[in-house]
Formats: structure tokens, sequence, C-alpha cells
């Protein structure tokens, strides 16, 4: 397969964008390279910049290895992609009002209505809420790749509860840090302001009657795979960082404990799924959340970022009906592609599945973080057969994509620089009308080689994100 | 603040406070024990450190003789023993863990760096360097802790609850020491002639031989270093002293349920201000610190019950 290199262009040269960057590149001794990318790790290391990984060790903390070479992308291409986010980003939200009050694009036969209505994330609970600005997915994590001779594709939306913007800044500050020259010979877009824009979004969508809210980060708790940004985010807005337990509901207004007493709580920017977020409606056993929250939601006395119900609409099974909602919704064609995709409830797609399973990549509809997916290139005759099974077995449960030729990037492995795969992660942040991000996004990269998997669960690493101003 | 904030920031700064004290009441006790004397007698200073931390127990189901090695690897580098330094520092950091972003970046980072380099130290390598390299090392990195602290932290709220925890934590530490080695000292109350050298190892683990000197200008007794220990005002590892700073933080957290506590702190302030060491020697050393101790212990409850836990939910 050819994969689109984000360096150099077929002919073997260098792409306009990194011309600058190879330059420096070539001139600097790798000794000071060497030393430099040791300075990295200990820094992270030492600032404890860690993430927990599921079914390791308990309480056992990595790094995310961070590589020092640039993702870069010129600022004509982060443009178009900004335009295209808006939008996506801007349906989506439309979708999900619409689905918890009218269901126009349900009666209007875009989308089966049993797909959403059934859907394990669809809401009830969230029919008729209103919610400030009418906003659902005040962040959005958009998962975007380029493929082919490289035009960039939707992957996936994270509406729920997106994370790794702080690796961005980190690898921000880390590279500023590290090669100071790079950015004085380097027009890059800055993205340190991103904690203060969120701060204004969570403030604009606080509840009615409120002039000066008092927002908090709401966090599982310090063994959570994202712990460290919890905190950070939480410290650069200014604002506390609360565990389910430091917070109670008397009256349906929320409250958190201080040593001075009950402070009252009016927008939680929440890192804790809908599950877990009040043990009286969803998960009993929750310890994490907070009783009685919900009714508090519902009476308009909290707000929650993000709403309560969003999984429905990046759920892997809704997915293929994106487009079909920014033409429903904006009257538009969507201005960034979506990975070509087959429904596996659909008994065609079912049955070309089954037959071209090798070639094709599965995921599990509900799955996420590289979990429960099959790359049919990368599998074995045995893996594939598993699959088998299991796509006979539920065939609603997933869904099958062709193996994208992810584009790749020149990146410093064990045996030098080498290509690796690599996608980019822009945060989209919503209130009321007004759509904005921080130019770029987290740039993941899979390191191990051929690899397409770039989740840090599974080994993937992250890179500093330039969008080259003009 | 958030209370549980307030909970974390109070206890990490007690077992820093914790580790370091530790530290040097191990010191004091290495260094008394390369003076000339009997097996028995030396086992016996090890014995007293086990006894004083209430462990007793613990470490017999671990180990099988008390001596020198057996109390420094339970006391320094054993992980089952929940008391010990490398415990401690475990603590300290997990509970930086938990308010990272409460405390400032330096702060955490020296925490998170002390742990991280506390982990990589085996008691074998500890032991074999002389155990005086890393108590020197753990006194260092509580005095650069507590020097971020103070060179960094906004002086709000959370300043104060780290004060609070770090004099708390002294002033029982503090009592601790002076109550274990004034005893083995002097087994029999007055009589009996004072070795220069036993006074001087105690008086250098608490830092005060020289602000002893400077202070007294005069041979080195048990009453004054007693003095100089419990009543001195402005020596800072002094029963006094830490009291002093325990109401002032005390003062400025206060809140509508905390009255009675204050009282407490207050009271007992007052008592070491206005006190005579002539008094409390005649009383007995021992149970006048005894006592202390419980009420120091009776403090930390009280600011646990009016601020740490969760306040009462009655808005």
């Amino acid at each position: 397969m050819n994969f689109y290199n984000e360096m150099i262009d077929a002919n073997g040269g260098v792409r306009a964008h990194y011309q600058a960057y190879d330059e420096w590149l070539k001139a600097t001794p790798p000794e000071r390279i060497a030393r430099k990318r040791a300075e990295a790790d200990l820094a992270f290391h030492r600032v404890g910049i860690t993430f927990a990984v599921y079914g390791e060790e308990a309480g056992k903390e990595r790094l995310i290895p961070f590589d020092i070479i640039p993702r870069i992308i010129p600022s004509a291409e982060w443009k178009s992609m900004q335009a295209g986010l808006r939008q996506r980003v801007k349906a989506l939200n439309m979708f999900l009002a619409d689905i918890y009050h009218g269901q126009e694009i349900l009666k209007a036969g875009k989308i089966p209505a049993e797909q959403v209505l059934n859907n394990a994330q669809y809401r009830s609970v969230m029919k008729g809420v209103d919610l400030p600005g009418g906003i659902y997915a005040h962040i959005a994590g958009i998962d975007i790749v380029r493929a082919g001779a490289g035009e960039f594709y939707v992957l996936e939306d994270n509406l729920r509860v997106p994370s790794g913007v702080s690796y961005m800044l980190q690898d921000r500050k880390m590279m500023m840090r590290l090669f100071p020259e790079l950015f004085a010979k380097h027009k890059v877009a800055p993205v340190q302001h991103y904690p203060d824009l969120l701060l204004e979004k969570l403030r604009a969508v606080s509840p009615k009657g409120v002039s000066d809210p008092t927002v908090v980060v709401l966090t599982p708790g310090a063994y959570n795979s994202a712990y460290f940004e919890h905190t950070f985010l939480a410290q650069q807005m200014g604002v506390e960082l609360v565990e389910g337990r430091d917070l109670f509901v008397k009256d349906e207004v929320v409250y958190m404990r201080t040593t001075q007493g009950p402070q009252r709580v009016d927008v939680i920017y929440r890192r804790i799924d809908d599950d877990f977020m009040d043990p009286l409606v969803f998960r009993e056993d929750s310890s994490l959340g907070v009783p009685g929250i919900l009714r508090a939601y519902q009476a308009g006395n909290v707000t929650l970022a993000n709403a309560i119900g969003t999984g429905v609409a990046d759920d892997k099974s809704i997915y293929p009906y994106v487009p079909d909602m920014i033409r429903f919704y904006l009257g538009e064609e969507p201005k960034l592609n979506n990975v070509p995709t087959h429904v596996c409830r659909k008994p065609d797609d079912l049955k070309y599945v089954l037959d071209h399973l090798p070639e094709l990549v599965v995921k599990e509809v509900h799955g996420a973080g590289g979990y429960g997916m099959l790359v049919g290139p990368a599998a074995g005759k045995e893996e594939i057969e598993r699959f088998r099974q299991l796509l006979i077995a539920k065939p609603d449960g997933y869904i099958a994509q062709p193996t994208l030729a992810l584009s790749n990037c020149p990146t410093f492995v064990d045996e030098g620089i080498a290509p690796r795969h690599l996608d980019l992660r822009p945060f989209v942040l919503s209130s009321g009308e007004c759509v904005s991000m921080v130019p770029g996004g987290l740039t993941r990269v899979a390191l191990t080689k051929g690899s397409l998997v770039v989740n840090s669960s599974q080994g993937g690493g992250t890179k500093d994100t330039w969008i080259l101003e003009d | 603040m958030l209370s549980r904030t307030a909970d974390h920031l109070f206890w990490m700064s007690r077992y820093i406070e914790r580790a370091e004290n530790l530290a040097r009441l191990l010191d004091v006790t290495w260094q008394m024990s390369l003076v000339p004397q009997s097996l028995e007698a030396a086992n016996q200073n090890w014995n007293a450190i086990i006894a004083l931390n209430s462990l007793e127990e613990e470490f017999a189901t671990r180990y099988s003789a008390v001596n020198a090695e057996n109390v420094l690897r339970f006391m320094v580098s054993d992980t089952g023993n929940h008391m010990s330094i490398h415990s401690c520092l475990r603590l300290a950091r997990e509970n930086a863990h938990a308010v990272r972003g409460t405390v400032t970046s330096e702060m955490w980072e020296t925490m998170n760096a002390t742990w991280l380099e506390a982990r990589e130290k085996s008691f074998e390598q500890i032991f074999n360097a002389g155990v005086g390299e890393f108590f020197e090392w753990v006194k260092m990195r509580s005095s650069l802790s507590r020097g971020t602290t103070l060179g960094t932290l906004l002086q709000d709220e959370a300043f104060h609850f780290i004060r609070l925890g770090t004099l708390l934590e002294r002033a029982d530490n503090t009592a601790r020491i002076l109550d274990v080695k004034y005893h083995v000292l002097r087994p029999h109350g007055d009589e009996g002639a004072t070795d220069f050298y036993q006074w001087s190892a105690l008086l250098r683990s608490v830092s005060a031989f020289e602000v002893y000197r400077k202070a007294y200008r005069d041979v080195i007794t048990p009453e004054r270093v007693a003095e100089l220990l419990i009543l001195r005002m402005d020596m800072p590892r002094s029963l006094h002293f830490c009291m002093n700073g325990v109401v002032k933080n005390l003062d400025l957290i206060a809140n509508r349920q905390s009255g009675e506590t204050q009282r407490h702190a207050g009271l007992l302030h007052a008592q070491l201000h206005y006190a005579r060491v002539e008094d409390i020697l005649e009383q007995g050393l021992h149970e006048w610190l005894t006592d202390f101790m419980d009420r120091i212990y009776m403090l930390g409850d009280g600011i646990s019950k009016d601020f740490l836990l969760p306040v009462a939910e009655a808005a």
C-alpha cells in the first residue's frame, strides 16, 4: 500500500511546509537531539504527566511517549478542516437537541428511529429537558485521519468525555522549551489559550439567572487514566477539582462541601460517564457520582458539560448518518468526508463484510479506545475467524470500514527516524451559536511499525501539532 | 476550599514532616549506638523506637530479633510498615497527587521527585552507604518541600492547612523524641552524671545543638535541654513554637463549628507559654509529655471533625 507521507512528497522531495524544519533537522547534531529527547522524558516523568493503563497493576502510571518531530499542517488545509469541524459539530448538537425534543429527523425518515431510540446511549430522562444555548456536546474531540492521496476523513466523533487536550498543551510547552529556535523560524499558531477558551464556554452555559457561576471539574479520582488532565485543566482554569463525594444535592441544588460549609455549584465540567453520574437513576453501584444530581439538572439548576445522553450521537452505529444530519439541519453539503461504512445490521452489508474480512477494519459499535477492534490486514487467521463468529452472532453490534491507508510522518523510533501512522484530534468547543477551537489538536502516532492503532492505551505516542500561519 | 482538598493538604504535610522526624530520631539513635556500650543497652535503644510508635506487634511478626539492622530496615524501607520513612514518603506523594492542581507545580514536582528517588533506594544501598547519608537526604527533601511551599504558594487557606499539618506533626514528633531519649538517658530521674555525647546527639537530632550553645552559653544539662525543646518560643522545633503556629493558623481558617478546637489549642498554648521547666520536671517529664501527646492527638481529631470531614449538609 502507498501511504501519504506528511513530510515527503511522492517524488522524494520535502513538502514546502516542512522545508524549514527539515533544514534544521539536518543541521542539528544527532547528539543534541538525543540529549533533548532524554531531557523531555525526564521532564515528563518529574512533572508526572502520566496515565494509568487499565488492566495493568493498579495505580501504575506510564508516560505517553512524546515525539520531537512535529506534525505540521499548512494554514490553508487547517482553514478548510476548521470550517468542516464547525459544520459537523453544529449539526451533531442540533441532532442531539432534536432527538430529545421534536425528533424531526426521525419523522423525516433520515435515520431509522429504532437505531436512535433503542440505542443504549439514548437517555430518555433527557426528553424535553431544555439546556442553556441548546448545547449538548460542549467539548467535542473529532478524530481525523488523512488517507489515500491526502484527503482528510473523520474517523469518529467523541462527544462524551473526550480526553487528550492536556497532552496537546504539554507537547507544545515541551517543544518550546527544548527547541525555542524552531519557533523563531516558524509562525506556529499558539494553542496555550485553550483553558481560557474552555472556561469562557463553560461560563457561557451557566443556568438561567446566574451571573457569576461557580464552575468545577468533576473527576472520578486519582486512579483514573486521565487524572493528570483533570487536575491540569482545573488548575489552568482556576476552578475546583471535585470528586462525587465532594458534592451533594439539596432541594434540587448542587453544593460542594468546603471547609467553610456548603457552596453552590453552577456548572460542572464532568469527566465521568453518564452511567456513573447519578446512582439514583443510572448505575446504582456507582460511588463516583452524586445522588440526585439528575433531578437538579432536569430542574435547570446546574449545567453539565457535556450533557447527559450525548453518547447516542457518537455511537459508531449512528456515525454513518452524520452527513445526512448536516444536510438535514444545515442544508449544506458536508465539508469533511466520512469513511464509507458498512452497517452490519443490514443483511447485504453483513454479507459483504463477511466475504471481505481480511481487507476491512471491524469495530464494535459501542467500543472505544481501540479495544474490541479487528484490523483485517494485520490480523491472523484465528482472529479473523473469531470476529466472523462474533459478527454472525451479533451483527448489529458491529460496523466495518475499508482499511484506510493512513498517512504517516517521520518519527523517532529505536532504529532511527522512520515513518509512523498518525491521526489528529481537534477539540471543538460550543456554546450557543458560537463554535470555536484552538488551531490544531492532539496528534497521536502509532509507534509500532505498520500499526494503525494510535490510542495511548495501545502504545501510541503524541506529537506537537503545528498550524503554520501565513 | 473543598474539605477533601484540605484533608489531603493537611496529611501531605504531616507525612513529610513525619518522615523527616523519623529520620532525625533514627539518626540520633544510630549515632548514640556508636558510642561504646553494652549490646543489651544498644538494643534497648532500638527497642524504644518500636515501642514509641506502638509497633511492637507488627515488628514481631516480621522480624525475629530487635537489633540495629532490623529496626532500621523496618523503619526505613519496609513497605509493609505503614510508619516507615518509605511509607510516609509514598503517602505524602499520594496526598499531593490528589491535590496537584491546588499546590504549585514546583511543590508537586518536589514531592513527586522525592518519591521517585526514594523508590529507587534499596535498604541494602542505604545501609551500606552508612544510613546517615540517607537521613540527611530525607531531611533535605523535607526542607525542600517546606521551602518550595513558602517560596511559591499563595498564602491562602491551602497554605494554612499545610502549616497546621506540619506544626501539629512536629509538636507530636519532638515530644516523642524527647520522651524516648530522656527516658533512656535518665532512667531514674535526676541522679547520675550526664553524658555529654548522648545529650549532644539528642540536640543535634532536632537541629538544636548550636541553638543550645547560643541560648545558654553553658554546659549541657538535661533541664535546659527539656526547657529548650519544650518552652523556647523562638526554637522552631520546640513544642511552644509549634503550638504558637497551630493557634495562629487555626484562627485563620476558623469556621462556624471550630470554636471548641480553637479553645483547646489556645489552652495548650497558654500552658506552654506560662510554664516553668522545674514544674514540668517535678510532675515527671514522661507523664507530662504523655499528656501533651494525648492532647495533640485530640487536636488533630478536632481539626478533622471541624474542617476535613464533610461539613454538615444543612445549608
